[in-house]
């Protein structure tokens, strides 16, 4: 097995809040410049699991390493521009698409111009024209689509996506999927991308995690779904369909 | 007026009693309580007050405004349970409005530093203090519990606290000052009140009542401000850790 420059490192992570154990001990890598797809169970953890990378939360013992730095040490604002997430049903906030692409941009105190919002909104697979338009009124998929731009507008050099394709159509889905491709070749963005589609997870992944009931069951190559040899990942996969 | 007089007009607690039982509401108890501790509650503050005014010792002014705020925290630090310090910030908010309100009126000679006006206008400021702090806090409450998404969303793209929680903020200010700000619209057309009618009934000159009236109702005004705002800015940064994250996050898996 190949081994990989860690975009993201866990040591011995654990999260627990009012006495429940959500994360329990989680020591891996996520490669630099690698889509890694997160797959378990419902309740496994995994959203918490992101929020740690985002620093939405803390671990409550271990620690997360950025390019050797703990994350616990860095800037919050700075930790959350650089591993920006989409969360699964992000609010589109009050306004138009180009006050939800600004958004990030504003919080900074800085102006975004409109060439370059139209220009997020083409690699992100929507019109220009769409800038102008009630980002309430738009589909689920459109919706998501905006999402991920507005992280994107951040210059994230982490995406961390949680369940971003479970209500959308088999068109929407196709689309996101090539979007995120293209961000994680077009720009080198390490993507890490929690999902419940196995058939997902196994054709986006170059490589896998798969966390249950807290832990970190296995991780490595994204065919690791497929020839496991871990008895509980095989039964998930089994359960799961896949 | 005679205490028979008093005694006569409990014919008006009879009637919600009787109103009560014939329509089987189950509120006759909870009205003979409010009655009997209306009566009590009443008369000591009444004699109270003449041994205050009587006595003319500031020490005892001061000893009943502090009384005022502390019963005023504690009625309004239940709404704020979820806010750490909730007693403290309600304490100098309440602080704050009194000593810049008599500050103003004692300091410009508007009305003289006497215990009759201070305490009254107290009472006033500080009972309309707290009803505001309660309306802040119970509509604050709600906006953050439903706009947990959109915070997390301003923080998860870098926004400070102060960002993410702002509109909820801004419209919990707004919501817990349109009462007051309506009220005085419609006041002397839908309602007089009851200060007012108070000094008339008590043979005061009307016009002279409608000035002294005019000045709570402006008082009222700076007071619902000051309060809503100062608690709010006072009371969002316990709302965080210094990580910036939600201190009740919303639940995850």
């Amino acid at each position: 097995m190949p081994v990989y420059k860690p975009a993201l490192h866990f040591k011995n992570v654990s999260y627990t809040i009012q006495q429940t154990s959500i994360l329990k001990n989680i020591t891996g890598s996520f490669p630099v410049g690698k889509i890694t797809t997160l797959v378990g169970p419902s309740g496994a953890g995994k959203t918490t699991l992101l929020k740690l990378c985002n620093g939405l939360l803390s671990p409550t013992e271990g620690e997360i390493y950025i390019e050797d730095q703990p994350i616990q040490r860095m800037e919050p604002i700075k930790l959350r521009r650089h591993a920006g997430i989409v969360l699964q049903n992000s609010p589109m906030i009050r306004g138009t698409v180009y006050d939800n692409l600004a958004l990030p941009l504003q919080l900074q105190g800085k102006d975004f111009p409109r060439r370059m919002a139209g220009e997020l909104l083409e690699l992100v697979g929507l019109d220009p024209r769409f800038l102008d338009r009630n980002a309430n009124d738009l589909s689920g998929g459109q919706q998501q689509k905006v999402s991920i731009g507005r992280t994107l507008a951040n210059q994230s050099r982490i995406l961390l996506l949680d369940e971003i394709t479970s209500a959308l159509d088999r068109v929407s889905l196709q689309e996101i999927e090539d979007l995120i491709r293209r961000v994680n070749r077009e720009r080198g963005v390490t993507v890490i991308w929690i999902t419940h589609n196995l058939e997902q997870a196994i054709r986006m992944a170059d490589y896998a995690w798969v966390v249950m009931d807290g832990e970190l069951i296995e991780t490595g190559e994204a065919d690791l779904l497929n020839t496991s040899h871990n008895d509980k990942v095989r039964q998930f996969v089994k359960g799961e369909g896949g | 007026m005679s205490y028979s007089a008093l005694a006569l007009t409990l014919i008006f607690v009879l009637i919600p009693l009787l109103l009560s039982k014939t329509l089987k509401l189950g509120l006759e108890i909870d009205t003979i309580i409010a009655t009997v501790r209306s009566i009590v509650q009443l008369l000591a503050v009444g004699y109270v007050l003449k041994f205050v005014f009587d006595s003319e010792n500031f020490l005892f002014i001061i000893l009943m405004v502090a009384l005022m705020i502390g019963a005023a925290t504690q009625n309004a630090r239940k709404k704020g349970k979820e806010i750490r310090g909730i007693t403290w910030k309600l304490i100098v908010t309440f602080l704050t409005i009194e000593v810049v309100t008599q500050g103003i009126l004692i300091g410009l000679q508007i009305v003289p530093p006497t215990a009759q006006f201070i305490i009254s206008i107290s009472g006033m400021l500080i009972g309309n203090s707290m009803v505001l702090s309660i309306l802040f806090l119970n509509r604050f409450a709600s906006e953050i519990e439903g706009n947990r998404d959109e915070t997390e969303l301003i923080l998860s793209l870098g926004g400070t606290p102060k960002q993410a929680i702002h509109r909820q903020l801004i419209n919990a200010i707004k919501a817990s000052m349109i009462p007051t700000i309506e009220s005085q619209k419609t006041i002397g057309l839908v309602q007089l009140p009851g200060m007012m009618s108070g000094q008339i009934i008590a043979g005061a000159d009307p016009i002279q009542a409608v000035q002294f009236q005019l000045i709570i109702l402006f008082l009222l005004l700076s007071t619902a401000a000051v309060t809503s705002i100062m608690l709010g800015f006072l009371s969002y940064p316990a709302l965080f850790n210094e990580r910036m994250q939600m201190v009740r996050p919303k639940k995850t898996n």
